[in-house]
């Protein structure tokens, strides 16, 4: 986990379009590129124009029009509009076909993924044909190396986006329609992906982590996620359960293995694997979590999550449980 | 120049315009969002009397005033807990089903915030589950006001104006005030 927070304090590099990390985005990256490049060209051209206009030498009474000269000033404006023509006209050609090679359609064996919008995080599933294998998740979306992911896009309230600015451009997330996109890690990693439509009053708050990593230790943790929750074994952390489940935590939160099974929070099954809670606000550590549950307000001023008061034995007890949820 | 009467009708005029800013100023108050206040009522659940009997004189109690009764996010807030937390699987929407209708005048253990209030935390005989500790008092308060809203118990600015989902009944906002009729409490057999 470590590594996973260290890749989010080099927080620039981990969510940048110019660093890309798959093949779309490295497409996005070449239009980028190539824009950028003839933008500065075209930039110099000008500025020079300009300035040989500004400061040429001028003589002291205008000439009478000379129509060679006439002539020949036109031809140098009609060449500039050829030329900018031309030039968009390239940029117009290649930002089609960079549209078109980046939603081309998946690959059959690409990974499904489902990932809804809420305000504010972001409900991660990976399904199976046996609904028992079925893994859901919150805020982080992992993903093996050099294999093509399906994401279909949900929305249970209003309109978000998803983007993952290293692996692909954004998508929107719209109530009542699916939408899908797809991408592909070529490196492993950690990269962030945050909600790129206003969707009310926490949307700056509303990140996720794509952890690319290899074949085998992906399909290690996808075993891992169908597992049940963890069965606390000492008194602290059953006495932690207890408290989860007679307390509010219970009417929105579910953990697998025990009778809270609501879906109007994040899953929390496997909490203490996730690197930050809040979706990406807070890295996962015990003082923040005990922050977050004592006055979750002041953290994310609106979120849904209500202020619990607890005894303090008791939230030590729950935040020990919490932990114990590998 | 203007002659003295006509200066007055401006001044006049000029007074009517501050009034009637002022008054939509009054108005910024009803979406005002406030995301960590306490309600002064929300730490300590309000006692309701179990009897109609009291020692010494009768006196009726003090009402207790839900802040969130005149807040427009609020009670939208309260609508969506209330399909969250499946209030919807009983009382469905307002009209009622499996439990009492909440959209019409009769109450059966009152009207006023209060009852409200400890109908969801205390629960009440043949159904209604217990809320205690397993919502924040804060978020009952909310539910409380989206109730009252249901039977046009709130003011039509406060109360919604439109669904999110498919239109299952008529709007909060348009729903006409009906004086509260205390129902005398049914017998045990028809209690819903």
């Amino acid at each position: 986990m470590s590594a996973v927070l260290q890749a989010v304090l080099q927080f620039p590099g981990a969510h940048s379009a110019l660093k890309p990390a798959g093949p779309q985005a490295r497409i996005a990256e070449g239009l980028w590129n190539s824009m950028y490049a003839t933008a500065i060209v075209v930039f110099l051209l000008v500025m020079a124009a300009l300035l040989w206009a500004a400061f040429r030498r001028r003589r002291a009474e205008e000439p009478a029009p000379d129509p060679a000269r006439e002539r020949r000033m036109r031809r140098v404006v009609a060449a500039a509009v050829g030329i900018t023509t031309i030039v968009l006209f390239t940029f117009l050609v290649s930002d089609i076909s960079a549209g078109r090679a980046v939603t081309a359609t998946p690959g059959k064996d690409a990974i499904q993924i489902i990932v809804t919008g809420h305000q504010w995080w972001w409900e991660v599933q990976y399904r199976d044909s046996v609904p028992q294998r079925w893994v859901t998740t919150a805020n982080e979306i992992h993903v093996p190396v050099g294999r093509q992911v399906a994401v279909e896009l949900r929305s249970t309230d209003v309109i978000h986006s998803f983007w993952p600015p290293n692996l692909t451009g954004k998508r929107d997330l719209i109530p009542g329609n699916e939408n899908s996109l797809w991408f592909q890690a070529d490196s492993a990693g950690v990269y962030r992906a945050e909600c790129a439509e206003y969707c009310g009053h926490e949307h700056a708050k509303m990140a996720l982590l794509v952890v690319a990593q290899s074949p085998d230790s992906f399909a290690r943790w996808l075993t891992q996620q169908r597992d049940t929750a963890h069965t606390p074994a000492d008194s602290l952390t059953s006495r932690g359960q207890e408290v989860f489940l007679s307390s509010a935590c219970a009417m929105c939160h579910s953990i697998a293995g025990t009778p809270a099974g609501s879906r109007v929070g994040p899953d929390l099954t496997h909490l203490a694997g996730r690197a930050t809670i809040a979706a990406g606000t807070l890295p996962n550590t015990r003082g923040n979590l005990a922050g977050w549950i004592v006055d979750p307000q002041r953290i994310k001023p609106g979120a849904r999550m209500p202020p619990n008061q607890l005894d303090p034995a008791d939230l030590r007890a729950l935040l020990a449980y919490l932990e114990t949820l590998r | 120049m203007s002659s003295p009467s006509r200066s007055g009708c401006r001044r006049r005029r000029e007074l009517l315009a501050a009034v009637l800013l002022a008054a939509a100023l009054s108005a910024c108050q009803r979406e005002d969002r406030r995301f960590r206040t306490w309600p002064p009522a929300a730490s300590a659940i309000p006692a309701v009397r179990q009897s109609e009997l009291q020692p010494g004189p009768t006196t009726r109690d003090l009402t207790v005033r839900n802040e969130y009764g005149d807040n427009a996010w609020a009670v939208s807030e309260g609508k969506r807990l209330y399909n969250q937390f499946n209030c919807s699987g009983c009382h469905f929407q307002g009209g009622g089903g499996i439990g009492p209708p909440l959209m019409d005048s009769q109450w059966i253990y009152g009207s006023q915030p209060e009852n409200i209030f400890a109908t969801i935390v205390e629960g009440r005989p043949n159904g209604m589950p217990s809320f205690r500790g397993k919502l924040g008092n804060d978020q009952v308060w909310k539910l409380v006001a989206y109730v009252r809203s249901m039977s046009g118990l709130l003011a039509k600015d406060v109360a919604s104006g439109r669904n999110d989902d498919m239109q299952v009944r008529s709007q909060e906002q348009s729903t006409e005030k009906a004086r509260p009729v205390q129902s005398a409490v049914p017998p045990a057999s028809q209690r819903p």
